[in-house]
This record gives C-alpha cells, sequence and structure tokens, in this order.
C-alpha cells in the first residue's frame, strides 16, 4: 500500500514535472467524461465536501484552501483515499489520469 | 339590474375577502438542493402547491417545524436559517448564523431553534419568533481545538444532544434558561458521524466511523456516562469503501429494535433497545444511508450511498429480511413516509422528481417534477421528540 502509493506519487511527480516543460502528458478525458467527472465531484464528493465545494464533514476543495498543496498528493488522496478519515478510494469510479484532472481543475475553477 | 350587478360585486367580494381556512397536518416540503429553492407539497392530495426561492445553498439542508406546523426552519450548507411561512407560502425571515451548518432541531416548548456547525464548530440558539441570537455553545473540546458538531438531537427538559466528530465525545446542553446553557461532556468514541434520540428521548445513540460501534447514552442516568454497543460489529474484517455517511434519527425504531446502518458493511444492524445487544443482521444492496421504519414499524426501508444510490430495500419486520428490492428512480436521496404510512416519498435527484410508493402494493402513485430534490419533510415532524 505504501509502496504503491510512492509509486503514484512519484509517477505524479513526473507528470508534473514533464507538464511543466509545457508537455501534456496524461490525455484530458473528452468533453462526455468531464461532464461526467464534474457531477461526479459537485453531487457525490460534494456529500461530504459541500456541492459548491466550500466544505462539510469533508475539507473544503476551493482554490484558496488547495493552493499550498502538492497536486499529486491530492491525485492520490483521490484515488488512494486516506486512511484513518472518511475519505474512501475513488479508484472503481476514476482512472490515475482524471483523477489529476479533477485536481486540476478544483485548483484552478472548478466547472458547473 | 344595477341593483342585481352590485349584488353580484359584493358576494365576489366577500368571497375574496374571506380568509380561505385551511389545517397544517397534510403540508410538508421538498429541498430542491440545486437551485436554493423549495417546494411546497401537500400529501392528502399529492401535489406542491407552491415554491420559494431564495434561500442560498441547500445541498445537505434541513428542516424542523413550530409546534403548529405552519413554520419550517431550514438550515442551509451555507450557514443559512431561514424561517418559512407553509400557510401563506413566504418567507418570513432569513438570517446567515454560520459559515457552514449541517442540520438544526427546535426545543420541547417550540421557542428555541438550535443550530449545529461545522464552522465555526459548536451550536447557537435562536428565538423561534425573531431568529435572534440567545447563546452559542462552542464546540471546544481542548483548549483551542474546535469540532465539527454532528447528530443535534431535542430531547425533553429543553435539552439538546449532539456528537463532536473530532472531539469523541456526546454533550448534552440544558437550554432551560436560554441565554445561560448549561453543557455536560462525555467521552463517547472515534469520530461519531451522526446521533439520533429513540422515539421516548430517553436514550442518545452516536454512531462511529472511527471503530466498530455505537455509543449510548442513558439521558434518565447521564451519571453512568457512555457506554458502547454493537462493539466489533465488523470482527475485524476490512471496511468496504463508504462514498456516503449515513444518517441516523429516530426513524430507525421499530417495534421495540433499533435497525441501524453499518459502516463500510452492506447491512443492516438490528439491536433490541431493552437490552441493547444485537439481535440480527441483515443483508442489504449497498451501504446503507437512511434505515428508516415506516410509522407502524412493520417495515423499514433503506436508500444506498453511491454507487448504489438507485437502489432501494425493503425490510418486512417480522420476517426480519428484504421482501421488496426495486429501482424507483436515480440518485434516490432522502425519503419521507405519509404521517401514518401508508405511502412514502422519495426524492429521485437525477431523475428531477420525488415519486410517491404505496407501501403496501410497493407500486407508483404519482410524481412531482422537482429541481434535483433531497430532503423531504412533513408537518407531522413537528409532534415527535428528536426530529
Amino acid at each position: 500500500m505504501l509502496l504503491s502509493r510512492k509509486f503514484f506519487a512519484l509517477f505524479f511527480a513526473l507528470t508534473v514535472t514533464i507538464a511543466g516543460t509545457g508537455q501534456s502528458v496524461a490525455a484530458e478525458p473528452d468533453a462526455a467524461r468531464q461532464k461526467e467527472l464534474v457531477r461526479l465531484v459537485r453531487q457525490d464528493c460534494g456529500s461530504c465536501h459541500g456541492m459548491t465545494l466550500q466544505g462539510g464533514l469533508g475539507p473544503a476543495l476551493l482554490p484558496a484552501t488547495l493552493k499550498d498543496k502538492p497536486a499529486e498528493g491530492l491525485a492520490a488522496t483521490i484515488y488512494y483515499g486516506r486512511p484513518g478519515t472518511p475519505m474512501p478510494p475513488w479508484k472503481q469510479f476514476v482512472s490515475e489520469a482524471e483523477a489529476s484532472w479533477i485536481v486540476d481543475k478544483l485548483m484552478t475553477e472548478f466547472p458547473h | 339590474m344595477r341593483i342585481f350587478l352590485t349584488f353580484l360585486l359584493s358576494l365576489l367580494l366577500t368571497a375574496c375577502a374571506g380568509p380561505q381556512l385551511k389545517g397544517t397536518g397534510d403540508l410538508g416540503l421538498v429541498i430542491e438542493r440545486a437551485t436554493g429553492r423549495i417546494t411546497l407539497v401537500n400529501t392528502s392530495s399529492q401535489t406542491a402547491y407552491a415554491r420559494i426561492d431564495g434561500l442560498g445553498d441547500l445541498s445537505h439542508a434541513s428542516a424542523v417545524y413550530s409546534r403548529d406546523g405552519r413554520y419550517a426552519f431550514i438550515f442551509g450548507r451555507d450557514g443559512g436559517l431561514t424561517k418559512i411561512d407553509l400557510l401563506e407560502a413566504k418567507i418570513v425571515k432569513r438570517i446567515i448564523q454560520s459559515g457552514n451548518a449541517i442540520g438544526g432541531s427546535i426545543s420541547q416548548d417550540g421557542r428555541i431553534v438550535v443550530a449545529q456547525n461545522y464552522t465555526p464548530g459548536g451550536i447557537k440558539a435562536f428565538d423561534a419568533e425573531t431568529l435572534e441570537l440567545l447563546s452559542e455553545v462552542p464546540a471546544e473540546y481542548a483548549p483551542g481545538k474546535f469540532s465539527k458538531v454532528v447528530g443535534l438531537a431535542d430531547v425533553p427538559g429543553n435539552k439538546f444532544a449532539y456528537a463532536l466528530f473530532e472531539g469523541g465525545e456526546i454533550w448534552v446542553t440544558d437550554f432551560s434558561n436560554p441565554k445561560q446553557p448549561k453543557t455536560q461532556r462525555y467521552p463517547a468514541g472515534l469520530q461519531p458521524y451522526d446521533g439520533l434520540v429513540t422515539p421516548d428521548g430517553r436514550h442518545y445513540l452516536a454512531g462511529l466511523f472511527g471503530e466498530d460501534g455505537v455509543a449510548l447514552l442513558d439521558l434518565w442516568q447521564p451519571e453512568k456516562g457512555a457506554r458502547k454497543i454493537l462493539e466489533n460489529y465488523g470482527r475485524g474484517q476490512e471496511k468496504l469503501p463508504v462514498f456516503k455517511m449515513p444518517h441516523l434519527r429516530g426513524w430507525s425504531v421499530a417495534q421495540g429494535k433499533a435497525y441501524l446502518p453499518a459502516i463500510g458493511r452492506h447491512e443492516v444492524l438490528v439491536v433490541d433497545v431493552a437490552t441493547w445487544k444485537e439481535v440480527g443482521r441483515i443483508a442489504v444492496r449497498g451501504q446503507p444511508v437512511f434505515v428508516m421504519a415506516r410509522p407502524d414499524g412493520r417495515q423499514v426501508w433503506v436508500n444506498f450511498a453511491f454507487p448504489d444510490n438507485g437502489k432501494m430495500d425493503v425490510i418486512d419486520t417480522l420476517a426480519g429480511k428484504v421482501v421488496h428490492a426495486f429501482e424507483p428512480g436515480k440518485g434516490i436521496l432522502h425519503m419521507e413516509f405519509a404521517p401514518r404510512g401508508e405511502n412514502v416519498w422519495l426524492s429521485a435527484r437525477d431523475d428531477n422528481k420525488v415519486v410517491i410508493h404505496n407501501t403496501t402494493t410497493f407500486a407508483k402513485q404519482a410524481e412531482i417534477a422537482a429541481d434535483s430534490p433531497s430532503g423531504i419533510f412533513f408537518t407531522s415532524r413537528a409532534v415527535r421528540i428528536g426530529f
């Protein structure tokens, strides 16, 4: 578990590094899938984080609250969950690339 | 002719001017979570009779009623507290009382409305007439540490019981003197996620997320402290992921037993409320969210967390098993029984409608259009302890 998490973090660190050079590595989900993901985040993540993402039992997911957190760690939290807290793993429903797309949108401006 | 016309006109005016008398026992409301709107409904005609906009962020909103069932107090996620007149179908007063709220409750005497807040963590008491702030109790469980408050329930004696998610405690606050509340604290367990008071107002239960078990406080003998029931119900097995927190209320008590959602198991746990021992568990088709008894206690209806939130299972309490399993709509978020239980209203968020099913035949009787409906609250809650 720990190992796979580290590997995942490394993978994302690499992704971010490469993306930082101006190339996009993870393919963006297509428009229809983006719509599904937005709905998933607002409705289902929203049951703990709030439909407007201002927080509830789970913390707020607004750009201001996320700005100091590393994107790869956030994507890993979505994908693997966070043991010891109510945050479950969402890997049955989103791919790693989709998790990082969600994080990217959350950190900038999340669509409606 | 002119006299006749005047006569007709006066008849018409009388008809208009005379107040149309109406009771409130068969009224209710549906939260439309995405649009900040509520729909007012009549459970006899099974129709919507008014819509009221401008209530802010209503995701996870809930409502309680004044004793006469005329006024609803709606607690919004954004800390909004709105008082609605169901007869005149209008907002009486609206305030923003906190940054992030999760629900509320109303006192035994109907004079105090209490909101439970996540940010800042604690509870606040308001005058039910004016919504003027009376007092507040910050959930400061350790110096400088504040907890989110969950499971707020009114209990006899103008008291309120609630639990602290981070604090791991049950608190009971006495508002006999509304401006100087007195609070007692009881250690409960890891991460209480919601709570309930039994319909007789005697026992307060806090469901625990961080461990297998439920904390139980006997409000008749609070000095004995909270004790753990259903300990180790998961038997050390790895939990299934929980994609939505279950909800607890006194509705889960039927026929001398409490039907409680397991955490991380696709089961409903059955507890004898005389001995508080587990007497059974019933396999269901997902992580239970609402486990609600029909008012006569013969049936218990169960809905589920994502991704099983299109399903519903109906338990027959005599047979002790699921007797009807169906898919009444997409995204079933909440249910409410007609006051005596002949039908049940289900909000199907992703179908944008409320569907009404007969609880004997299970057949669909009617539906009401609503934009992303979530909570459904009928005025019959006004007379129940812990609602």
